[in-house]
């Protein structure tokens, strides 16, 4: 595994973490590693090269810097499709840790084993998606986010399956908002493979928590009068999500139409 | 007779392109305007050539946004007509305690297809005829009694739903070029992505065992006769990463994703059903 550079980090007053701590510019560089070995760790995406484009920016090694702070803000850049792919992997990583936070709370819970199957099946496919993110992005992968899951009771199921229900929903309208920001094909596929799964999450958690024999598993609360899915812009997505994530995230190169 | 038949108005992809020539031709059948004239030269190259789709229509959408949504839309045609038999008075296949599953789903592939012809305006191909016995017109096939016993059209259901997903996630590259449409169809996507959730768990009583999961395991099916709709499904690399090699079991890491069919594997599956 890469060892894990975080993506782009930017302290609270807006200069990138590492150019505080720095007393030159030599100390400065020497602690984030330029001028030794190679900075440039390959993610299995994007490879490193000379092309401005695709070679990692100051500001992402500096984040080596910056995973100091405990929950360091991150910024996604929807210019490129690195950026995209992060703010996904930014949404698994929240599902991913709530649904750790449930299963280990199954024995404090008043779901039945049949619900806990399910959510355990659940709970597998985030942590895959999260972890595949991570592997993939490699050294542009942003850091691990700090979530809050303090408006959760987690011994409660309505409270869990309400909250599983909310980041399904979440999830399919952020990938289908963000889909469009996509160039690459191959990565406009993996979205697809991804989102799929979750609307699959979406209604089967709707049937526990409306009734499996109902129209909740596509409800009229998310399908609108042509039969399509929720499609939400990132800032809409981040702004819903916000209250479940400690850490700022910072949204660049989104047009004001498609936030 | 319908004046465009469903494969006269695919745009040929190469190496896709399910070409008919000898049957278009002895039937007699008309077909679309371009195809017609590709065929006359008698020459499958150029015919091909001429149906290149690199040309923009005049103030439209572009030939490959259109023929990306003449098919989807010959596949929510084949949906929704499916559902409408099924859940029209003449036939009592649903149970009542399950009609709102199906009345839920049947109305949305109503609304796909009234969106997708809004969208494509006059260049909307018209609805096929279907044979959902799955003998092209012959009526006897292994879906003849669909619509009479509940297990048949559940299981025919789902296989529509699962082909869906994976058709809509294997067209969505093509529409780059359109985002509003590209959206549009990932909406659709997603929709039903929850159908075939619903009618996967529906087939195994809502126990949410393997094969019955809203998810696909590998490319597990209990419907006989599918596994031209589930193949390919077992794949846990992902976007060059070994999914085993993170250390997940086989089964979740083939469920987390769903893949895509290109269009000639979905016509595979569906040609069945279709009256040419």
């Amino acid at each position: 595994m890469p060892p894990d550079v975080a993506g782009q980090v930017i302290g609270r007053d807006g200069l990138p973490e590492g150019a505080r701590r720095a007393a030159n510019r030599r100390e400065f560089l020497r602690a984030v590693g330029i001028g030794g070995a190679a900075l440039c760790v390959p993610g299995l995406l994007a490879g490193c090269s000379d092309n401005p484009s695709t070679a990692p920016s100051l500001s992402h090694v500096l984040g080596a810097v910056g995973a100091r702070s405990s929950t360091p803000a991150v910024m996604l850049d929807f210019g490129s499709d690195l950026g995209v792919l992060n703010y996904a992997y930014a949404l698994e990583q929240l599902e991913a840790a709530f649904y750790t936070r449930v299963k280990t709370s199954f024995p404090d819970a008043d779901m039945d084993g049949h619900e806990q199957n399910v959510l355990r099946q659940v709970w597998a496919h985030e942590v895959i998606h999260a972890a595949f993110f991570k592997a993939a992005l490699g050294a542009h992968a942003i850091p691990a986010l700090t979530p809050n899951f303090s408006a959760v009771n987690f011994r409660d199921r309505t409270s869990v399956l309400t909250t599983a229900r909310t980041f399904e929903d979440l999830g399919v309208a952020a990938y289908n908002g963000a889909a469009q920001f996509l160039a690459s094909a191959s990565y406009l596929t993996l979205a697809g493979k991804i989102v799929a799964v979750e609307a699959r999450h979406a209604a089967a958690i709707r049937g526990l928590l409306f009734g499996d024999r109902t129209p909740a598993f596509a409800g009229s609360d998310v399908i609108d009068s042509h039969g399509r899915d929720r499609a939400l812009g990132p800032a809409t997505v981040l702004e819903m999500a916000g209250p479940f994530i400690v850490n700022t995230i910072t949204l660049v190169n989104v047009p004001a139409t498609m936030a | 007779m319908n004046d465009q038949s469903l494969l006269s108005s695919l745009d040929p992809e190469i190496g896709e392109r399910l070409v008919r020539r000898d049957q278009e031709i002895a039937r007699g059948a008309s077909v679309g305007r371009v195809t017609a004239a590709g065929l006359a030269m008698a020459s499958v190259p150029v015919a091909l050539a001429a149906l290149s789709t690199d040309v923009f229509a005049q103030g439209g959408l572009p030939n490959e946004v259109v023929d990306v949504l003449n098919f989807a839309l010959t596949l929510e045609y084949l949906e929704s007509t499916f559902y409408n038999y099924a859940l029209s008075p003449q036939y009592h296949v649903v149970p009542p305690q399950d009609a709102p599953i199906f009345q839920t789903i049947q109305s949305h592939e109503n609304e796909h297809v009234a969106y997708l012809k809004a969208a494509l305006g006059d260049r909307a191909v018209r609805t096929p005829e279907f044979d959902f016995s799955g003998a092209q017109g012959a009526h006897n096939g292994p879906f003849h009694d669909v619509f009479f016993v509940y297990d048949k059209f559940t299981a025919l259901s789902q296989a529509f739903e699962d082909t869906g997903v994976r058709a809509y996630k294997g067209q969505a590259p093509f529409l780059r070029g359109v985002k509003p449409i590209l959206t549009a169809a990932l909406q659709i996507h997603a929709v039903e992505a929850r159908h075939a959730s619903a009618v996967r768990r529906l087939r195994g009583n809502f126990q949410d065992l393997v094969p019955n999961r809203g998810w696909i395991t590998d490319n597990t099916t209990d419907v006989p006769g599918t596994a031209a709709v589930y193949a390919g499904e077992q794949n846990v690399f992902q976007g060059g990463v070994d999914i085993l090699a993170l250390h997940f079991r086989t089964g979740d890491a083939t469920e987390a994703f769903d893949e895509p069919l290109t269009r000639a594997e979905v016509l595979a599956i569906a040609s069945p059903f279709i009256i040419p």
